[in-house]
């Protein structure tokens, strides 16, 4: 019974940890986003969602999505919308790559993101400058999208990791 | 052709509408949700801007609590470096105490005599001061900026200065409820008009998104005075904001041009709200 109990904890945790995971991240004043480094970043958000809607999206809902992209805005202090606009933007790729896809492939999944990345990055650097008229550092933009691209391996390896355990214990 | 052209749409089609069975709205309705947001969100009316209000409020407040547990850490690394330091800063502040307490005497009478010349010009600043703390402090690269915790409730006003002891860090862009943002120096999209002393440039303090900041729109030649002297930058009091005279920043031989801000935006707890009244303004 202890086993039973222990095991559905664990199930129940362990299906809710990308939502957590992506919850905190957009909450938290820690950002891989911005390090205080110079010429080093990766946005982790970015790696979370590409990952998660592509191979399982069952885990990461749009409108989970859609909310953590509104409170991202509100933190870091850009107009509303414009995060859960690019992150969506980011699902629409992962759903077109899902549904051309017969056997997922990690290079050709990891060639994507750096296409997906410069689009959303763009996207968001056109809102941002020439709608909002806010300006943005163009070096930083294509920094974080290098390096996002760079980061996509190792944390493929931990998101593959928790999402194999998360089939584990569903199938279980 | 034909066939390839009808797979691209069928698989745009699908990845847009097609909900798989946990999701409860599809891709598109979201994108168009994100869409209206943007441009409700931009519309002065007074509905959104209260509704505006309430989402800063409930997500700033959300924010400082997720963020305690690393606060904490912070605070205790904080503290462990400052008692690994301690002999080195004891040394250096004995160094700089022998010199205010001279400095102290010659800038009370000097506050004097400035007080008595601006009254006997009707140009008397009077100030009023709101302290309060930093709740969020999340850099961005995009925006660099700090939550406070004090509000409309508390009188803030759009434009405020915010002060971290005496030197200048920042003015307030948002003001909800109980808490507001302001936007820090180094923040790419602010510009402060200062002046460059002693040799009493005008000039606009800029951000760069990093943390120093850069002289703009000034005499060419500027730099050629900056050759073995320090330059002091300080706000000019232009545009009536601010009160003349809060430092800012400093340029010097090793700075390139760069100003490197008095103050340290990634260690600012508390800070003054202030707002400037001048001579005869009511």
């Amino acid at each position: 019974m202890s086993s039973l109990n222990k095991s559905s904890f664990l199930r129940i945790f362990l299906s809710y940890l990308p939502i957590v995971m992506l919850f905190f991240s957009v909450f938290n004043e820690f950002d891989f986003n911005y390090l205080k480094l110079d010429y080093f970043a990766f946005n982790f958000v970015h790696l979370l969602i590409f990952f998660w809607t592509l191979r399982n999206p069952d885990q990461l809902g749009y409108l989970a999505i859609f909310f953590a992209g509104i409170i991202n805005d509100v933190v870091i202090g850009i107009p509303i919308g414009i995060s859960s606009f690019y992150y969506l933007i980011l699902c629409s790729v992962t759903a077109y790559i899902r549904n051309i896809t017969l056997t997922p492939n990690f290079i050709k999944d990891w060639i994507s993101l750096l296409f997906t990345i410069l689009l959303i990055n763009s996207i968001q650097v056109i809102i941002l400058d020439l709608v909002f008229l806010i300006k943005v550092d163009y070096t930083n933009y294509l920094i974080n999208s290098g390096f996002t691209f760079l980061f996509y391996p190792i944390f493929f390896v931990f998101f593959n990791f928790l999402n194999e355990r998360i089939s584990y214990q569903t199938n279980d | 052709m034909a066939t390839g052209r009808d797979d691209f749409v069928i698989a745009i089609r699908s990845a847009f509408l097609k909900k798989k069975d946990k999701q409860k709205f599809s891709l598109l309705t979201l994108i168009f949700v994100s869409i209206f947001v943007i441009i409700l969100s931009n519309l002065n009316f007074k509905v959104i801007q209260f509704v505006k209000l309430g989402i800063n409020e409930v997500i700033y407040r959300s924010s400082h609590i997720a963020s305690i547990p690393e606060n904490y850490l912070k605070d205790i690394t904080s503290k462990f470096n400052s008692h690994m330091d301690l002999y080195k800063s004891h040394q250096k502040e004995l160094v700089k105490l022998e010199n205010s307490e001279q400095l102290e005497l010659q800038n009370e009478f000097l506050t004097a005599e400035n007080k008595k010349l601006r009254d006997l010009l009707d140009e008397s600043i009077n100030s009023k001061e709101i302290f309060a703390r930093v709740l969020i402090d999340k850099d961005s690269p995009y925006l660099k900026s700090v939550v406070l915790n004090k509000g409309t409730k508390d009188k803030v006003k759009i434009g405020m200065a915010v002060i971290d002891e005496v030197y200048l860090v920042g003015q307030i862009i948002e003001v909800n409820y109980s808490n507001s943002r302001a936007l820090l120096l180094s923040d790419l999209n602010s510009k402060i008009p200062s002046v460059l002393e002693p040799d009493d440039i005008q000039a606009v303090v800029s951000g760069t998104g990093s943390n120093f900041g850069t002289i703009e729109h000034t005499q060419i030649d500027y730099k050629e005075g900056i050759n073995n002297k320090e330059i002091i930058a300080y706000t000019s009091g232009l545009g009536g904001l601010f009160k003349p005279g809060i430092p800012i920043g400093k340029i010097d031989n090793t700075s390139e041009g760069q100003i490197n801000f008095f103050s340290d935006f990634t260690q600012l707890n508390y800070v003054k709200i202030v707002s400037y009244k001048f001579g005869g303004e009511k």
